[in-house]
């Protein structure tokens, strides 16, 4: 068996066994599991655009909500006795995207960088104002809405379960894995790296890196329509968001925190942010913000993303050399940790206070009860915090040196 | 691929928190915690709590203690569908969602495909502020219960002070440009042309929702048009924009609201809106000669001054709750859905009802001005609303179309 | 109707002015350091909070020239330990990193003053109508805003123009080595501009804070206009910005104007729509309704064909 193969057939069992892991086989995990899905085939589209073809877009939520649209209208269709099985659905929504892509692609990849960004951006709002404008075809506010189970049923699959539709939106990421990872292989796809890397040498050498950015984001914008026609499947409702600024913020956030230049980090950035967004925002009103310091944090100190922090001590792994980089965690961790503690003190009461003061001052923060009216949780956390900085930062130089003597002897 | 796979497995079986179930009566609480519209949620939030503390204290629903789950939506009805997922995960046997009537289409119906996909654990559907009249009219259900007046029921209220105003000769309407304000729209041509045929629409207005920054423009097109009375449905910042807009060009008319008195607003008008801000809700603050005992109540405990007690219909929500337990001896969603039903009770303000044809509460609905000369200011003005007209439950009933298919 | 055309007018160019001074620190930041800086709507929002803040404290008039000096230090100290270590890594980093401070700035600003809309009002000091023409009053705090919006074209067309700072600044974008080498501190330059950047949007903030709504989502509500602003100006032209300015805040007040739709102009014409055409939905939409869309349509139209804009001189 072939390597790619074999990390096809494993990835096939994997995400066949996950919805029966304990602890992942209720209905709302099964249900987050789906949602991860769904982000990462929209991740591993856009990364085609931000990693291999270095282009910024701020709407790509567009291709997303087109295909959605199509795929909730069709699926309406499939309801009124169409004959088409439900997990086909999403391929009209890949078709879609396909052909916004190739309209709006034509404008937008005239350009790369700075203007390609503005022009997705203009498109995106756009798109986002003319769908709440037509209401005939977007539903308006409230959308479109149909039904995934009064349908012809595959194989005796009627789709009323979570974990059914977990396994169509499974399928559809193994089979968007696969085209992405070919895409890249072709010659277009390396174009697109060369397009990205040096667009006059690529011209030079006689490819046209107009044509080469708009293959490419055609291909992204099919995948991301395939990405929202399984949406439609999973809520059964479009609207209008799926098109909205707010999902194509997202989308980027999710790729680069998990790293561009991988392409493990689309799916590893979809996981994390789409757990992040449903679970932390339980915990704490200040969610948002602990998100937004998280992707400046990874845009300072680890532009590689998630996937490049994770490759290094695979590196390392192999390199046989964990344990003077864990000798030098075990510096850096308490003091991290105690920055992170105290700061996040810091926000909680400051939040308390500003958005919740009825909720009084008194609160309970990492198991320790405090009065948000006195001075001293101020005080203590601050402190707490300016310690950890101080000791971050001399722990720091250590543990770039336990990284450098590890990979590189 | 593979790394993802194991690595999100780790991190979710860890994460992941699956509650043990408990004997509690678990209503599930959906609406905007966090983001731009959380004013609203975490106020609602608060009347929905104090009403089930109060219910607990009172011995809770044939025995079983209400428990509140509280999950932010962030008015995205994508994130609505995620949240009830984990609301019937965790057992939540009602729903309670509000703010937005995109959200509510949601919802609503999300809980039908559940409650038939899963007989048996049916859930129920309160829905105290999305006003849509499709709610209860094309797409009502067995399962959605609304507890706020629709937008033709508070525009049958509006209308009927207009029609008594012969200072009214024009009018023009601004609303939002979606289904709840095309609604609005549509009801208020539709009323003032049977009520007051001489009454001339100079103007019909849909603006982009909450898009719009500045609405000197529109203002001007308004005095333009020389109305007198401008009807709209907006709320939040579009309201009180369009309010300021008016109030720099010097614009004079009276402003026939839905969402005038909301949260927030009050201080932001300030006194230019004394006598031109006019309101209708199901309570204000001056409706009654003392202050209610709840409301006091409520006061000790949410002390900020932004904490008023505003959903009155909750107060009525949770009444209706607890009757229909008794009346039904138990707690199941299905025998309580039955037992509202056609259910009534006797208010302070005046009999309510149950509507069992599209379950919409019928209750007494209050047409208000804004006046600094009332009792209880509002969030430590000491502006407040005086009632100019009190419109009984029974005269808030229109026609409906829906037709409601009930469990066998 | 003349009623309605003076006003239209009078409210565009006001809406203009204020776009202006919104868009011009943004446009002095890209022309000066190439950064196109997603949080200056952000900027401009702290400068509403902060005028809000400092007007309780001390009074509207000593807080008018603090809050852009608060909103400049601001601005020196994001670009000293953020920007300038992203700024090797290229301009989408650079991007991306403005991209998550508005973000946090959102928040931040969340975790000080709330969620609701603050009581943020015009100043008694300036509120009082200047004139009264048909019937309509015109307040002061407008003409005040006009004022400051021109002041500032003046100040940026002066001092970069004009002065000797302004033309190392200028130099510094295409030959930082040179001009380092010439004895300039260019980091320190780049501070500068951001800084001046940053006020600029932080003094926008204190008229626009009462002029438009003082809440928490204003600078995700204004950013988005002001790159249209920025772009259709051409990137990096301050009179682009200011002619870009009053033409979208032109024709949008008229837009606002005019309830005809496609329609209306097929019946002229003669041309009749069937009743359940599936473009009909389209061609019945105001141009009154498209009001609010119009800058975006200007935006792609604009980089479509003529990418550098009004004014620009550069294509990227």
């Amino acid at each position: 068996m072939s390597r790619a193969a074999r990390g096809l057939a494993l990835s096939a069992v994997l995400l066949a066994a996950l919805p029966w892991v304990p602890g992942l086989d209720g209905n709302f995990a099964r249900s987050l599991l789906s949602q991860m899905g769904i982000a990462a085939i929209f991740a591993i589209s856009y990364n085609l655009l931000l990693g291999q073809t270095g282009l910024l877009s701020f709407g790509h939520a567009v291709y997303f909500g087109l295909g959605g649209y199509a795929a909730i209208h069709l699926l309406r269709a499939v309801n009124g006795g169409v004959p088409i099985p439900v997990p086909l659905v999403p391929i009209a929504g890949a078709l879609a995207g396909l052909a916004a892509g190739i309209v709006f692609g034509a404008v937008a990849t005239r350009r790369a960088g700075t203007i390609f960004a503005l022009i997705t951006l203009g498109v995106g709002e756009l798109v986002h104002a003319a769908s709440l404008m037509l209401p005939g075809l977007f539903g308006g506010e409230e959308g479109i809405t149909a039904s995934r189970t009064k349908a012809p049923h595959l194989l005796g699959l009627d789709l009323g379960s979570q974990v059914q539709v977990y396994y169509v939106i499974a399928s559809w990421l193994l089979v968007t894995a696969l085209v992405a990872l070919a895409f890249m292989r072709t010659p277009v796809g390396r174009m697109c790296n060369a397009v990205r890397d040096n667009p006059e040498r690529a011209e030079f050498i006689g490819y046209n890196p107009r044509r080469v950015r708009f293959l490419a984001c055609s291909v992204a914008a099919m995948l991301a329509g395939l990405a929202g026609g399984l949406h439609a499947i999973n809520y059964e409702i479009v609207t209008s968001d799926a098109v909205g600024a707010t999902r194509s913020g997202e989308v980027l956030l999710m790729v680069y925190i998990g790293g561009v230049h991988h392409f493990i980090g689309a799916i590893l950035g979809a996981v994390a942010i789409t757990w992040l967004q449903v679970s932390l925002s339980n915990y704490t009103t200040a969610w948002l913000l602990y998100l937004g310091l998280f992707f400046m944090a990874i845009i300072l100190y680890a532009p590689g993303g998630l996937a490049a922090i994770v490759v290094k001590h695979l590196a390392i792994v192999r390199n046989r050399a964990m344990g003077s980089v864990l000798r030098a965690y075990a510096l850096a961790l308490p003091a991290a940790m105690m920055m992170v503690a105290g700061a996040a003190t810091l926000v909680e009461i400051a939040y308390r206070l500003s958005t919740q003061p009825e909720a009084g001052t008194r609160m309970k923060l990492f198991w320790i009860p405090m009065n948000a009216a006195t001075a001293w949780p101020w005080l203590g956390a601050a402190g707490i915090a300016t310690i950890g900085f101080l000791l971050l930062r001399r722990a720091a130089p250590r543990v770039r040196a336990a990284w450098d003597t590890a990979l590189h002897g | 691929m593979r790394r993802n796979a194991q690595l999100s497995s780790l991190f979710l079986a860890a994460a992941l928190y699956t509650g043990a179930a408990c004997a509690d009566f678990k209503i599930a609480y959906i609406d905007p915690l966090s983001g731009g519209a959380a004013s609203a949620g975490v106020s609602a939030q608060k009347h929905v709590i104090f009403y089930a503390d109060k219910i607990n204290a009172a011995g809770g629903l044939n025995g079983e203690k209400i428990e509140v789950l509280s999950y932010d939506n962030k008015v995205s009805p994508q994130e609505s569908l995620i949240v009830l997922k984990k609301a019937l995960d965790e057992g939540a046997r009602i729903v309670f969602q509000g703010n937005g009537s995109a959200v509510a289409h949601a919802i609503t119906d999300a809980v039908l495909k559940h409650n038939e996909r899963n007989p048996g654990k049916e859930v129920l559907y309160f829905n105290y502020a999305a006003i849509d009249p499709a709610l209860t009219n094309e797409k009502c259900h067995f399962w959605h219960f609304r507890f706020d007046a629709d937008v033709d029921m508070k525009m049958g209220a509006l209308t009927d002070t207009i029609a008594r105003d012969p200072r009214i000769k024009k009018v023009y309407l601004i609303n939002q440009d979606y289904s709840f304000g095309k609604a609005v729209s549509a009801a208020a041509r539709s009323m003032l042309a049977a009520k007051r045929p001489d009454i001339q629409i100079v103007g019909d207005e849909l603006h982009p929702l909450q898009k719009v920054q500045d609405f000197s423009p529109y203002v001007a097109k308004i005095k333009a048009s020389g109305a007198d009375t401008v009807i709209t449905g907006n709320w939040s910042n579009d309201m009180l924009l369009l309010f300021k807009a008016g109030k720099d060009a010097g614009l004079k008319v009276n402003y026939f609201t839905y969402y005038g008195g909301g949260l927030g607003s009050v201080p932001a008008i300030g006194k230019d809106g004394i006598g031109a801000l006019k309101q209708v809700t199901e309570y204000h603050n001056n409706v009654l000669p003392q202050v209610d005992p709840d409301e006091a109540a409520f006061h000790k405990r949410f002390t900020d001054k932004a904490d008023e007690f505003y959903y009155w219909r909750l107060k009525n929500t949770f009444a209706m709750l607890a009757a229909a337990a008794a009346k039904a001896k138990s707690n199941d969603p299905v025998r309580l859905a039955r037992a509202l039903e056609g259910l009534k009770l006797d208010t302070v303000l005046g009999p309510m009802e149950m509507r069992a044809d599209n379950h919409q509460l019928l209750q007494p609905l209050f047409v208000s001005t804004l006046s600094d000369k009332v009792k209880n200011g509002l969030e430590g003005t000491s502006l407040g609303f005086a009632t100019d007209r009190k419109i009984d439950a029974k005269d808030t009933a229109l026609p409906t179309t829906c037709k409601m298919q009930r469990p066998s | 109707m003349l009623e309605l055309a003076t006003f239209s007018l009078l409210n565009g160019v006001v809406y203009g002015l204020l776009l202006f001074m919104l868009s011009s620190g943004l446009t002095l930041i890209f022309s000066m350091m190439g950064v196109l800086n997603f949080a200056h709507a952000s900027f401009f929002m702290l400068g509403a909070y902060f005028s809000y803040q400092a007007g309780r404290w001390i009074g509207f008039w000593p807080a008018l020239v603090i809050t852009p000096l608060a909103c400049g230090i601001v601005g020196a100290l994001v670009e000293r330990y953020g920007l300038r270590k992203v700024h090797p890594q290229g301009h989408v980093a650079e991007i991306l990193f403005t991209f998550g401070l508005s973000y946090v700035i959102g928040e931040l600003v969340i975790m000080a003053w709330g969620r609701g809309p603050i009581e943020n009002r015009v100043p008694a000091s300036i509120d009082f109508p200047i004139f009264t023409l048909m019937g309509t009053s015109y307040p002061f705090y407008k003409a005040m805003m006009m004022a400051i919006s021109a002041g500032m074209f003046a100040f940026l067309w002066l001092a970069f123009k004009r002065t000797r700072v302004g033309l190392v600044i200028q130099a510094a974008l295409t030959h930082p080595q040179m001009v380092g080498a010439l004895g300039h501190d260019v980091p320190r330059l780049f501070v500068l501009v951001f800084a001046i950047g940053s006020a600029l949007a932080g003094l926008a903030g204190v008229i626009g804070g009462f002029a438009l709504l003082t809440e928490p989502n204003m600078a995700v509500a204004l950013g988005p206009i002001v790159f249209v602003v920025v772009v259709v100006g051409g990137l990096g032209s301050i009179p682009g910005a200011f002619i870009a300015s009053m033409l979208i805040g032109i024709v949008q007040t008229f837009a606002v104007a005019l309830d005809y739709a496609l329609l209306d102009l097929f019946k002229a014409m003669g041309v009749s729509v069937a009743a359940n055409s599936a473009l009909r939905e389209l061609y019945a939409i105001k141009i009154a309704q498209a009001a609010p869309i119009l800058p975006y349509f200007l935006l792609v139209l604009v980089l479509i064909v003529r990418p550098r804009g009004i004014m620009g001189t550069r294509d990227q």
